[in-house]
């Protein structure tokens, strides 16, 4: 299947392969470090034992995906030098600081307190165990701030020169770190995290209502996911929109890509809802349009003039078809979440947030979306960069590592093989620990032979905190 | 630039060389697993690190990290030359990694996971002996990108190292289990520590012997004024570890096994080191050369040198949150 691809292909699949594995555990584990960060604070706050309850079980739940998301993240680190090399030492000077400053100042961090956030309560007590959870959740942040802007850079470089060896070279790092996209693409990126992780917890929430409308936990964090929708799905929409308008300013091919306008409109483009992108001739098939409502978004205006991709060169162009289509999933998706957080809005109104069957169903429907719409939109800009890795300065065919395609296909294979065996297995855990209720003492095992086996879990000595309380 | 430059070059090395022994005692844990007795055992050779292995292999992508950052060619240089070595390293690691969570998650898969850990540790360990064998024997280099064969990194010699690295790690995590354990366990890895620090020293010495003659350059940095001086040092230095280690094995002592046996590793790495200055990959790509400019130098060093300290500070606080001997009963799943 491989023998007939260049090396550079290959090299492409196995970057998008392993990055799009590894970016569905961030998405999922910024939010959760976060969410609890919070419930651990409500808990030592109120005392309220459902928090603590929550607390333990999404903890259980963020070791596995925050272990899943630190072996996938290893590859990448050292991916950039294996299959690009030639990218690494070129952009190097420039991107590789901002990777060490994310090594230093959140991978860390993350690790240095994931430990004592997971084992260590009873050890240094309440005070110095939230600060821990509060460092991991930092920690998150402080990774997708730096990565976020690495990847803006390659999207909007700034602050940059050129020196005899081809080498881009630092000349102002304030403009580097905070190049032109990266304000709309960290706000983007955190928001869609949250969000992920709010349908993820709703999705839960839900799936436990069903189940039981009493149960106590199930209730609270449906709850608190379902407020979560309510203001960061309509604030997603709104930095979308602006990180939009700035990708117009910075990578108009990119923009045209996305709405598939393969004709320039000097009075007014359409908006193409759906349709079919024919790269051959270069027009959108069975398009379905809304006259100039495209000029209105983009350009704030009805008849504002809008370039096409006959104004962009062929071999600059980005592959249309994935990013009219990434890009729709996206905004689609988007807009069902502002619908669930509505839905969940009037439900709460009415007092039946705890009894709709359907708005639990659709909570677990929606549950895997955020990844998708994550995926989706990393399709769409990353895809839409093409075909250069730092955009307009360096094309990706000149950024390859002296690679042979022999050995890259193998080790895509092996990455293949591994990455669906193992984060297979890894999401077949996830889903059975969360199929069990918040109250559940040891999650995904099945309880009987375990004593036998020799090991007393301290949730069955003790119940998980030690503070004369008696877990559930 | 200059300077510059050689500071870094001392600053990843020592997160090169922190990784080694860090994630060194715990990839060796993974290494002697199989030899657990029972459940009980593997609970607690693996609760033993479970809280920190996480931090052990963040010095992994320092390293890997900061050689982009500081050193982008020496980076684009040495990632295609250890192609293969390097890929299976990192899925070695996710085995072994995954390991840690998956194994408490299921019973019917237990050996399965248990399986990777090993699998999963000895690999990636055998793995990293072949990079360093593969970089001693020196890395052909033209036009600012890696000139040679795919398979150059295999040879008798790096076959050697990575077996060396093998045995090494498997010291460090049975001297590891010694501090942290007590019983049947800790006195079953005091007798292995015994086998394991011999072949230690024997492997020691004959990849000691055998690296002079990988390029004539190692000879006449060993073997002249000042180098011969620490030819000298070295050995001494080394059997004063191996003494410190035996008698701290006879005496049944805790902690002196495990610190004798980071000691030997530090020695090493120190030899290492002379045998490669001024280059940072052998035989011809000098640290002057590979360093990026100075503004990425400079601006890199800020942060490194406030974080850094801040990173062993609690890096040190959470292995001291978690000293003591290991009680198999505590952990959180």
């Amino acid at each position: 299947m491989f023998d007939t691809m260049t090396a550079e292909t290959l090299a492409r699949m196995q970057f998008a392969f392993t990055v799009s594995f590894h970016i569905i555990f961030p998405a999922f584990s910024i939010g959760l470090a976060s969410y609890l960060a919070v419930l651990n604070g409500l808990w030592l706050k109120t005392r309220d034992e459902t928090y603590l309850t929550l607390f333990n079980y999404w903890k259980k739940i963020f070791a596995v995906a925050f272990g899943m998301g630190v072996v996938s993240g290893i590859v990448m680190s050292y991916q950039f030098g294996t299959n690009w090399s030639v990218f690494s030492d070129k952009t190097g000077p420039v991107l590789g600081p901002l990777m060490a400053y994310e090594v230093l100042s959140a991978f860390f961090l993350e690790a240095g307190f994931l430990g004592i956030m997971l084992f260590g309560r009873e050890r240094v007590g309440d005070k110095l165990h939230m600060f821990a959870t509060a460092m991991v959740a930092f920690g998150t942040l402080m990774s997708a701030t730096w990565i976020l802007s690495v990847n803006s850079w390659m999207q909007t470089p700034a602050g940059y020169s050129m020196n005899e060896l081809g080498q881009f070279v630092p000349e102002d790092w304030w403009q580097i770190v905070f190049n032109p996209s990266f304000p709309y693409r960290l706000v983007h990126m955190v928001l869609a995290a949250y969000l992920t992780t709010a349908l993820v917890v709703s999705g839960v929430g839900g799936l436990h209502l069903l189940r039981d409308r009493e149960d106590a936990p199930a209730r609270r964090m449906f709850s608190m996911a379902m407020w979560m929708l309510v203001v960061v799905a309509p604030l997603q929409i709104f930095a979308g929109d602006a990180h939009g308008l700035n990708t117009l300013e910075h990578q108009p091919a990119k923009v045209m890509a996305m709405e598939g306008h393969y004709d320039s409109h000097p009075d007014g483009a359409p908006l193409i809802l759906f349709g079919i992108p024919n790269p051959e001739e270069k027009r959108i098939d069975y398009a379905i349009e809304i006259p100039k409502l495209s000029s209105l978004i983009l350009k704030h205006h009805w008849d504002a003039p809008l370039a096409g991709l006959d104004t962009i060169p062929d071999e600059d162009e980005p592959p249309v078809m994935i990013v009219f289509w990434s890009f729709r999933v996206m905004v689609g998706l988007g807009f069902a979440m502002l619908g669930l957080g509505a839905w969940s809005l009037w439900r709460r109104a009415k007092g039946k947030l705890y009894a709709d069957r359907w708005l639990h169903r659709t909570a677990i429907l929606m549950g895997p979306m955020g990844f998708v719409a994550v995926l989706a939109g990393w399709i769409t800009t990353e895809v839409g960069r093409q075909p250069f890795t730092v955009y307009g300065l360096l094309r990706t065919s000149d950024s390859l590592a002296p690679v042979a395609a022999p050995a890259v296909a193998a080790s895509l294979i092996a990455f293949i093989v591994v990455y669906f065996f193992i984060f297979g297995a890894g999401t077949f855990y996830l889903l059975r620990m969360m199929n069990k209720p918040a109250g559940t003492v040891r999650l995904g095992l099945r309880d009987a032979p375990v004593r036998a086996a020799g090991i007393t879990p301290i949730q069955e000595t003790h119940p998980d905190d030690a503070h004369g309380v008696k877990g559930d | 630039m200059f300077e510059l430059s050689f500071i870094w070059a001392g600053i990843i090395a020592f997160a090169v060389l922190t990784y080694v022994i860090l994630d060194g005692f715990d990839l060796g844990i993974g290494i002697l697993f199989p030899t657990a007795k029972s459940e009980r055992d593997k609970a607690t050779m693996m609760n033993s690190i479970a809280p920190i292995w996480d931090g052990n292999e963040t010095w992994l992508v320092m390293g890997g990290g900061g050689l982009f950052a500081v050193f982008p060619l020496a980076y684009a240089v040495i990632m295609p030359a250890l192609y293969m070595p390097i890929i299976l390293m990192l899925l070695a690691l996710i085995f072994r990694g995954v390991a840690f969570e998956y194994r408490w998650r299921t019973e019917r898969w237990k050996p399965v996971w248990d399986a990777a850990f090993f699998g999963g540790s000895i690999m990636a360990a055998f793995m990293q002996g072949i990079a360093l064998g593969a970089l001693v024997q020196g890395i052909e280099v033209a036009d600012r990108a890696y000139a040679g064969g795919w398979w150059d990194w295999l040879t008798a010699f790096s076959i050697l190292t990575g077996v060396a690295v093998v045995v090494g790690y498997a010291l460090l995590g049975a001297t590891w289990l010694i501090l942290k354990t007590e019983g049947p366990l800790q006195n079953q890895m005091q007798r292995y520590a015994w086998w394991l620090a011999a072949g230690t020293l024997g492997f020691i010495g004959v990849v000691s012997i055998m690296t002079p003659f990988q390029d004539p350059i190692y000879f006449q940095r060993w073997f002249n004024l000042p180098g011969s001086i620490l030819s000298v040092l070295m050995p001494g230095a080394v059997l004063a570890a191996a003494f410190s280690l035996f008698s701290g094995l006879s005496a049944g002592k805790d902690g002196q096994p495990f610190l004798s046996a980071l000691s030997l590793f530090v020695l090493c790495f120190v030899g290492i080191g002379i045998s490669f200055y001024p280059n940072i990959v052998p035989p011809g790509l000098t640290i002057a050369e590979a360093a990026a400019p100075d503004a990425s130098l400079k601006f890199a060093l800020v942060g490194t040198v406030v974080l850094v300290p801040l990173i062993l500070a609690y890096t040190a606080y959470a292995y001291w949150v978690f000293r003591g001997k290991i009680d198999p009963e505590e952990g959180y799943h």
